[in-house]
């Protein structure tokens, strides 16, 4: 559509055209505002808690497993320099041995969320794998933060 | 000729050219959400009549919802 508005416009003589083919899907995914009566506050990234920790693949997974309990966490995100989430790091893996590096002991490719997804559907489909929790990520791969179960449902009442 | 552009492109236009975003989608779609600041005039709608609001010397940055 935006293709044809861009081209009515530059048939009625404007000559400063853009069109950002991607649209506001894109932009929400980028877990950047949109304004309007859904509003952010009915999205994932609005909710996320972006206070879970994360680790490189790099790290030592002692050494992770103690940041991790500090910070009062049971989960770690493995990304990569640009913040892309590699893998997760759950409670089990936490506690495995201390040889294993990250790499070994994490779980590859976690299934993500966008931060525009609308909070109903996200709950459905937690409610319906029996999910706890879902990380959130920009189109990008990038690490948002962590939804919650609960603060999801808290969300939508 | 229009332009197509990436969201980096949008957020440089809009910051240092004073870019003007226009939503395309019809009225319902762009109420229910929007990018920040965008205007609404429906493909639909879209003439001389409803684009004088829109300043020519500045750019003007179409969206809809995707690829559509």
């Amino acid at each position: 559509m935006s293709p044809r508005a861009a081209a009515r416009l530059a048939s009625i003589g404007f000559t400063r055209v853009y069109d950002y083919v991607a649209g506001k899907a894109d932009w929400g995914a980028a877990g950047l505002p949109l304004e309007g009566s859904s509003g952010s506050e009915t999205r994932a990234g609005a909710h996320a808690r972006r206070d879970v920790p994360t680790c490189r693949l790099d790290e030592p997974l002692a050494q992770i497993r103690e940041r991790v309990e500090q910070a009062d966490w049971d989960t770690c995100f493995v990304v990569d320099q640009e913040g892309v989430v590699l893998g997760r790091l759950g409670r089990s893996a936490l506690q495995r041995d201390d040889d294993l590096t990250v790499e070994q002991a994490m779980t590859p490719g976690p299934s993500t969320i966008r931060p525009s997804a609308r909070l109903n559907d996200v709950v459905a489909r937690m409610r319906k794998q029996n999910l706890s929790n879902l990380p959130v990520t920009t189109s990008n791969g990038q690490l948002v933060g962590l939804l919650a179960r609960e603060d999801a449902e808290r969300a939508i009442g | 000729m229009p332009t197509p552009i990436d969201r980096e492109q949008v957020q440089r236009l809009l910051a240092e050219e004073n870019g003007q975003l226009v939503e395309v989608l019809p009225t319902d779609e762009y109420e229910d959400e929007h990018l920040p600041g965008a205007i609404n005039i429906p493909l639909k709608t879209l003439d001389a009549q409803t684009t004088r609001r829109l300043d020519r010397e500045r750019p003007v940055i179409v969206y809809c919802h995707d690829y559509q």
